[in-house]
C-alpha cells in the first residue's frame, strides 16, 4: 500500500535568498557539501523563531496538524545543526508547498479578491472602491473543522462545575474545587479528534 | 495601470467569461489612456495547461490586475508570485464595459 499522501503546506511567501555559503579563511567552496533545506523548513523557523507564534498557531496557518508542524520543525533544526557544526552550505529549495495571499470580499459589488503585495494592506475595493470589505479566511474558518480547543471547557463529572480548558494540560488532571473530583473535556469547537 | 478582463466576445457589449484559462478574449484595459485591446484566447481548445499559458500570455502585457469568474489551482500561485492581483467577479451577467465603469470609481 502506498504512504498516505503529503499535505501541500501554505507558505507566506517565498524565501528572499537562495541558501548560505560558509565564510572563513579555510573554506574552499568547491569542496564543501550541502544540505537542503526544504522551503516548509524555512518556513516554520520563520513562524516559529523569528514571528514567535506557537506551534499550535502556526500550524494552522500553514494549514497542516501541530504534529506535523513540529515534525518539520525539529527536521529543521537538525538540517541547521548539521550545516553550522560540519560548515556545509545551506541551499533552500524544494517542499511540497504552495504560495497563498489573503483574500477579500467586497460587500458593495460582491467580487473577491486578492493582496498580491502582502506589505502592504488593502484599504478599498480595487473594482469599486468601496471601503466595505473584510477579510475572507476568516469566514472560511468557521466551516473549516480546525482543531482549536480554545473555546473549550473543562466539566466536572460529579457536580458539573465548568471552567475554561487551559491549553496543553489534559482535563483528567484538572480537580473540581467544590468536589474534589476528576474533570472531563467538553467541546464548544466544532472539531472532532 | 492594465487590467486584463476575460470576455466572452471582441466588444465591451460582451459578458465577462467566467473562466480564466479557456475564456474566449481577454480584454487588456489601460486606466491612463483609457484604451482597450481585444485579444483572441490561443489556448481556448486546449487540452490541458491552459491556465498557466494564459498567464504567460497575459504577463507579457505587464497587467496589474486580472478580473475573471474564476481561477484554478494551478496557477492561484503562479499569478502570486508574478504580484498580479486576482479579482473574482461572481456575477456571469457583468458586462464589460459595467466592469470598466466600476473601475473608475
Amino acid at each position: 500500500m502506498s504512504p498516505r499522501s503529503k499535505k501541500i503546506r501554505k507558505v507566506f511567501s517565498p524565501p528572499p535568498i537562495k541558501g548560505f555559503k560558509p565564510y572563513g579563511p579555510d573554506t574552499d567552496l568547491s569542496k564543501v557539501g550541502k544540505v537542503s533545506l526544504l522551503i516548509e523548513e524555512y518556513e516554520v523557523l520563520r513562524l516559529c523563531d523569528y514571528d514567535m507564534y506557537n506551534h499550535h498557531e502556526a500550524s494552522q496557518i500553514m494549514n497542516i496538524s501541530r504534529p506535523t508542524y513540529t515534525r518539520i520543525y525539529a527536521s529543521a533544526r537538525r538540517k541547521l545543526a548539521k550545516a553550522f557544526v560540519e560548515g556545509l552550505q545551506i541551499t533552500i529549495e524544494g517542499g511540497k508547498v504552495y504560495f497563498d495571499s489573503d483574500w477579500y470580499n467586497c460587500h458593495a459589488c460582491g467580487c473577491s479578491f486578492n493582496n498580491p503585495e502582502k506589505e502592504k494592506p488593502i484599504e478599498e475595493c480595487p473594482l469599486c472602491g468601496s471601503n466595505a470589505i473584510s477579510k475572507y479566511s476568516d469566514e472560511q474558518n468557521e466551516d473549516m473543522p480546525i482543531n482549536d480547543c480554545r473555546d473549550d471547557f473543562c466539566v466536572c463529572i460529579k457536580c458539573g462545575f465548568e471552567k475554561r480548558h487551559r491549553l496543553g494540560s489534559p482535563c483528567k488532571d484538572e480537580i473540581c474545587p467544590n468536589c474534589q473530583s476528576v474533570m472531563s473535556r467538553k467541546r464548544r469547537s466544532k472539531s472532532k479528534i | 495601470m492594465k487590467i486584463a478582463i476575460t470576455s466572452t466576445g471582441n466588444s465591451t457589449d460582451s459578458i465577462i467569461d467566467q473562466r480564466f484559462g479557456r475564456c474566449s478574449y481577454f480584454v487588456i484595459y489601460d486606466t491612463e489612456s483609457k484604451s482597450t485591446e481585444f485579444i483572441p484566447n490561443p489556448n481556448k481548445e486546449a487540452e490541458e495547461g491552459a491556465g498557466p499559458a494564459s498567464v504567460q500570455l497575459v504577463a507579457t502585457r505587464n497587467v496589474n490586475k486580472i478580473v475573471s469568474g474564476e481561477f484554478g489551482i494551478k496557477i492561484k500561485s503562479l499569478i502570486d508570485s508574478l504580484k498580479i492581483q486576482m479579482i473574482v467577479i461572481k456575477e456571469p451577467t457583468k458586462r464589460i464595459k459595467d466592469i470598466i465603469e466600476m473601475l473608475h470609481h
